[in-house]
C-alpha cells in the first residue's frame, strides 16, 4: 500500500481462474493433429470444410463428418492491426490479427500474422504457418502465420 | 500436455488472468483506513439516515451522497450464510467453513465475512457474533485486518431484530 496517506487508497487485484478444459473427441483431434503439425477441419452437411474442426454443423447443427486435412498456407480474408500488443498477445512486436482461409478450407480462421509492418498486409495475400519450435497440442503450436511473399 | 505424445489430446489449460488496479474511492477509502486501527466505520444517508458498511459515498435507494461517518460495533448479528465444502485453488480457509452476512450493531446492511471458532453445523441466524482482529502490528488498510467473526455466547437476536435487514 501507498507510503504516504494519500485521500484516495488504490491497489494492485489479480482475478485469476486456473482453468482446464476438456475438449471432446472432435476439436481433441484437431488438437493432436496440431501437435504432429498438421490442420485438420471437418465436412459439414453441405460438403463445406470447417476449420479449425467443430462438432457440429453450423447451419443444421447435425455432428459433421469426415475429418479433412487442408493445407498449410491460405489466404487472408480481412485483417486488424495491432500497433501496440498487449502482454497476453501472440506476438510482442506489432503484428495482424487477421482470419485466414487455409488451401481446402472453405471457412477462415483467426489467428496472427507476423508481417513485420502494415503496409505489407492486404485482403487477399497469401500467408504460411510458422509453427512453435515445440508443439503440444494447442492452438499456439501454430505461432502465427506469415506472408508467403519476401518482405 | 502431461500425456504421453502418443494419446489424443484431450485436455488443455486455459488459464484466465485479469490484472487490475483497484481504487477505492474516498468513502471506502475512509472505511479501509480505520479498519487499519481497528474500528469498523460506515456512512448514513442524511435522507432515509440507512447507515451502510462499507461504505460506497451514496445511497443507493435515495440516490444522494453520504456524508456522515458513523462508528460501528465491531459485533453483530448473523443474518444469513452459507458452509462452503468445494475446496478450490487458492482458498485461504479449510473446507467446510462459514461464510456469513453480519449485521453489525448500528448497521443497516451486513458485512461479508467467515464465521469461525465453532462447528460449521451450530451457525444459524440470529447468532450473536463479534470481530476476531489481527494484532495491531499486522493491521493494515484491507478487511484482512479481520481475520473472522466468532459467536460471543449472547442469546440469538430475535428474527424481528434483523428480517428487515437481510
Amino acid at each position: 500500500m501507498p507510503e504516504a496517506s494519500p485521500r484516495v487508497l488504490s491497489a494492485t487485484h489479480v482475478l485469476e481462474y486456473p482453468y482446464t478444459r476438456s475438449v471432446g473427441p472432435v476439436i481433441g483431434r484437431f488438437l493432436t493433429a496440431l501437435r504432429e503439425r498438421r490442420i485438420e477441419g471437418v465436412r459439414g452437411s453441405d460438403g463445406r470444410v470447417i476449420v479449425p474442426a467443430v462438432e457440429y454443423d453450423p447451419v443444421t447443427s447435425e455432428p459433421t463428418g469426415d475429418f479433412v486435412e487442408v493445407g498449410q498456407s491460405g489466404v487472408v480474408t480481412t485483417w486488424a492491426w495491432v500497433y501496440q500488443p498487449r502482454p497476453k498477445h501472440p506476438l510482442d512486436q506489432p503484428f495482424a490479427w487477421a482470419l485466414v482461409r487455409l488451401d481446402g478450407a472453405d471457412t477462415a480462421m483467426l489467428h496472427a500474422v507476423d508481417a513485420g509492418n502494415p503496409s505489407r498486409m492486404r485482403t487477399g495475400m497469401r500467408v504460411r504457418v510458422r509453427w512453435r519450435a515445440e508443439t503440444v497440442g494447442e492452438i499456439q503450436d501454430i505461432e502465427c502465420f506469415e506472408p508467403e511473399d519476401p518482405a | 500436455m502431461t500425456e504421453p505424445r502418443t494419446e489424443p489430446v484431450r485436455k488443455i489449460r486455459t488459464p484466465i488472468r485479469l490484472d487490475y488496479t483497484m481504487t477505492a474511492g474516498e468513502a471506502q477509502s475512509l472505511f479501509l483506513r480505520q479498519i487499519a486501527n481497528g474500528k469498523i466505520f460506515g456512512q448514513r444517508c442524511p435522507e432515509c439516515e440507512k447507515v451502510y458498511v462499507p461504505p460506497r459515498g451514496s445511497c443507493p435507494t435515495c440516490g444522494i451522497a453520504t456524508r456522515d461517518e458513523v462508528e460501528l460495533a465491531d459485533q453483530g448479528t448473523v443474518t444469513t450464510f452459507c458452509i462452503v465444502n468445494i475446496p478450490f485453488a487458492g482458498a485461504a480457509v479449510e473446507v467446510p467453513y462459514v461464510c456469513a452476512s453480519v449485521l453489525l450493531d448500528g448497521a443497516d446492511i451486513t458485512l461479508f465475512h467467515l464465521v469461525q471458532e465453532v462447528p460449521v453445523d451450530e451457525v444459524r441466524m440470529g447468532m450473536r457474533v463479534e470481530a476476531v482482529w489481527v494484532p495491531p502490528e499486522e493491521r493494515g488498510p484491507t478487511l484482512q485486518s479481520i481475520k473472522h467473526f466468532r459467536p460471543t455466547g449472547e442469546p440469538d437476536a430475535p428474527y424481528d431484530a434483523y428480517k428487515d435487514r437481510m
